[in-house]
């Protein structure tokens, strides 16, 4: 009886493991998300002419490498079962940082260290609020992101263009990857802090102690786990990431501005749960919210090539695009129960 | 009398309330006259602190919603989208109106704009209740989308709007008193009644803190969600409304920008808990009146209005740490040990 019916079972058996695969709540949604990716671009490709190229690809990096960092530190923040509102505003302060650092003669490589530095001490002060007052992640970044746009405003309220040679150098340059194709710097930037994101989560003990605190705090304490000091350091991470995205995009503009980047922090909400991260945490992936980041990106990308639609399209595709994913992970995800 | 003290002290609404007089009292130091509230010509109420009650309106009336939202372990971040989107359906309805003075059109063009953020509502309610999409993601689609739904309904213009009974909403006034302010005062008055003089509120608190312990015990946990996100959307476009006429334009990128904190901060800083499961309407009203004497604040005192954001960081942040639990914990360790330094008779009396 087994041997009739051995055939059948191992060709069961491998679709049961792609249905698995595809289902877990673990790694399914980044699956999807990724071959929805893969749908929307040969869409794209099919409609429009010139859309099925690498170029079209890499600028998707080249344009959205500063929200692929700060996704980076959101995943981190995210997968804590936490939330950061501030991140949209530590850009714009960044970026001013730097425009007026260098507007006053400093060195580059100084005024990223100085932008580096005060928006960790920034998360870490989040951090702080957060753990040993009890004050929920939301009020507290949410305070923090006034904070930020207040000091955008001290430090100047008119945009400040930078003509610094090393960040206009970082702005232009393109690094080739032959078949004429480039990228910046700052993809290079975002690709090796995505490694390292990855990295730290999948193979620490501070990564899986991530993963423990959004799975259960209690439980994680209780396990003898360092869950205090890694829920303040998730918030340093945050704001480390916030101003190297700070960074990037002061490369991309070549300016600073205290009302640039408002809103981003829901950008870069949007693209970590389209990459599959609970908002509940524990689950997720730095990767996925990176392919969430080129979903989004693809988006921007299309109604660009449409060139009829206006731009309030955008938003309504988002929302109903958010929709979508949200509604095919709880599918998927409740399938398995 | 010291009991009376102590016990004020570990109000739940004691710093909100210390907060709001010491902002008063910051205003009164600056300004003599700040508390003063005169008649003018036209039999109006004038004075800064009717400006408050005025103004304030809008982020109390959301405030609200939101904070029956919060009571379930939900919260509603697409508050700031209906407000356009109610701004922009109304001022189109009345501007694609010949007459637009007469009291009809604009009764129709608010009543188009309630029912249709009801809908709203309802879709928010759906996503949460039946689908079980989180919260603040489910609200999420509808505060990105709705920006763009309200622009196209503006088609991407500022739709400006002169009709005498739309202006009334937002700066006219009945009896002397802003409308604006007895809208709010209504409602948040009939919110109370409902809520508390009747079980509505203990079952709200109770989807709040257990949803499917709730439902076994035979309470309507999803009718209630639809209800709490459908209250809420109506409310945030009544503030819509009365911030539109207010400024007699209906702008859809602009219009309840960032209200949605606003409405979150004053709940939390009225000592309701995120977490949900329990809340407070009085201190809601608080902590919006706190946010907005902040606003009016930093223009009296004369802060630089570059600063006005910092200071507002610093004012939460204040009241933030100064209600959360350990600082709490904190004083009430202090008072034990003051207590038990007295002797063993009489702290047992005044226990």
């Amino acid at each position: 009886m087994s041997a009739a019916l051995a055939p059948a079972s191992a060709f069961t058996r491998a679709r049961h493991k792609v249905v698995d695969v595809f289902t877990s709540p673990k790694s399914g949604p980044v699956l999807v998300t990724a071959v929805l990716f893969v749908l929307i671009f040969l869409a794209g490709s099919l409609r429009y002419r010139g859309f099925f190229s690498g170029q079209v690809l890499l600028n998707l990096l080249i344009d959205n490498s500063y929200l692929i960092v700060l996704a980076i530190g959101m995943s981190f923040v995210i997968l804590t079962g936490g939330i950061d509102l501030s991140v949209g505003a530590v850009v714009a302060l960044s970026t001013i940082i730097a425009a007026r650092l260098l507007q006053a003669g400093w060195n580059p490589v100084a005024v990223i260290a100085v932008i580096l530095v005060a928006t960790s001490t920034l998360g870490l002060l989040v951090g702080l609020m957060i753990h040993i007052f009890k004050v929920q992640p939301f009020i507290a970044t949410l305070a923090a992101m006034f904070l930020a746009r207040g000091l955008c405003y001290i430090i100047a309220k008119e945009s400040i263009s930078i003509d610094h040679p090393f960040f206009v150098a970082m702005a232009n340059l393109r690094i080739p990857l032959g078949f004429g194709l480039s990228v910046s710097p700052s993809v290079v930037v975002a690709l090796v802090a995505l490694a390292i994101g990855a990295w730290v989560l999948q193979y620490t003990r501070f990564g899986r102690t991530t993963y423990a605190i959004g799975g259960g705090e209690q439980s994680g304490m209780l396990m003898g786990l360092p869950t205090s000091r890694t829920k303040v350091l998730v918030y340093v991470i945050s704001g480390f990431c916030s101003g190297l995205a700070g960074v990037l995009y002061a490369f991309y503009t070549l300016s600073g501005y205290a009302l640039t980047a408002v809103g981003t922090e829901l950008d870069a909400i949007a693209a970590v749960v389209i990459g599959g991260t609970l908002l509940s945490g524990g689950y997720g992936f730095v990767v996925g919210s990176a392919l969430g980041v080129l979903v989004l990106g693809l988006i921007q990308t299309i109604i660009t090539f449409e060139g009829t639609l206006s731009s309030w399209w955008t938003k309504i595709f988002i929302g109903a695009l958010l929709l979508v994913f949200i509604i095919l992970q709880k599918v998927l995800t409740s399938r398995r129960t | 009398m010291k009991q009376y003290v102590g016990r004020a002290f570990t109000h739940r609404l004691f710093w909100p309330v210390a907060m709001l007089v010491a902002l008063l009292a910051i205003n009164v130091i600056a300004v003599p006259g700040f508390l003063v509230i005169t008649v003018n010509a036209q039999g109006h109420l004038f004075g800064s602190v009717i400006d408050i009650v005025r103004n304030g309106a809008p982020t109390l009336i959301i405030a609200v919603g939101m904070t029956l939202v919060i009571a379930t372990r939900g919260i509603d971040l697409s508050v700031g989208s209906v407000c356009a989107i109610a701004g922009a359906v109304a001022c189109s309805i009345i501007l694609g109106s010949p007459n637009p003075d007469d009291p009809v059109v604009v009764g129709i063009a608010v009543l188009a704009a309630i029912g249709l953020s009801l809908l709203m509502g309802l879709w928010n309610g759906f996503l949460v209740a039946v689908l079980g999409i989180q919260p603040i993601i489910a609200t999420l689609i509808l505060m990105t989308a709705g920006r763009g739904i309200a622009m196209l309904i503006t088609e991407g213009n500022i739709l400006t709007v002169e009709s005498a009974p739309f202006k009334f909403l937002g700066s006219g006034f009945l009896l002397g008193i802003p409308v604006a302010t007895i809208i709010g005062a209504v409602i948040i008055t009939v919110a109370a009644l409902l809520t508390r003089r009747t079980a509505l509120g203990l079952l709200i608190e109770s989807v709040g803190i257990n949803p499917e312990a709730s439902r076994q015990a035979g309470v309507r946990a999803r009718g209630l969600l639809f209800t709490v996100y459908a209250f809420c959307a109506v409310l945030a476009a009544i503030a819509g409304l009365i911030l539109t006429s207010n400024q007699t334009a209906a702008d859809a990128n602009n219009t309840g920008l960032f209200i949605e904190l606003d409405a979150i901060l004053a709940v939390v800083l009225g000592g309701t808990s995120l977490n949900g499961g329990r809340y407070s309407l009085a201190g809601t009203l608080v902590g919006a009146l706190v946010i907005q004497t902040l606003v009016t604040t930093v223009y009296t005192v004369g802060i630089p209005p570059i600063a006005t954001m910092v200071f507002k960081a610093a004012v939460v942040t204040a009241v933030c740490l100064l209600q959360s639990e350990t600082t709490t914990a904190a004083f009430a360790r202090w008072r034990r040990r003051s207590v038990a330094r007295k002797p063993v008779t009489e702290a047992v009396v005044s226990q």
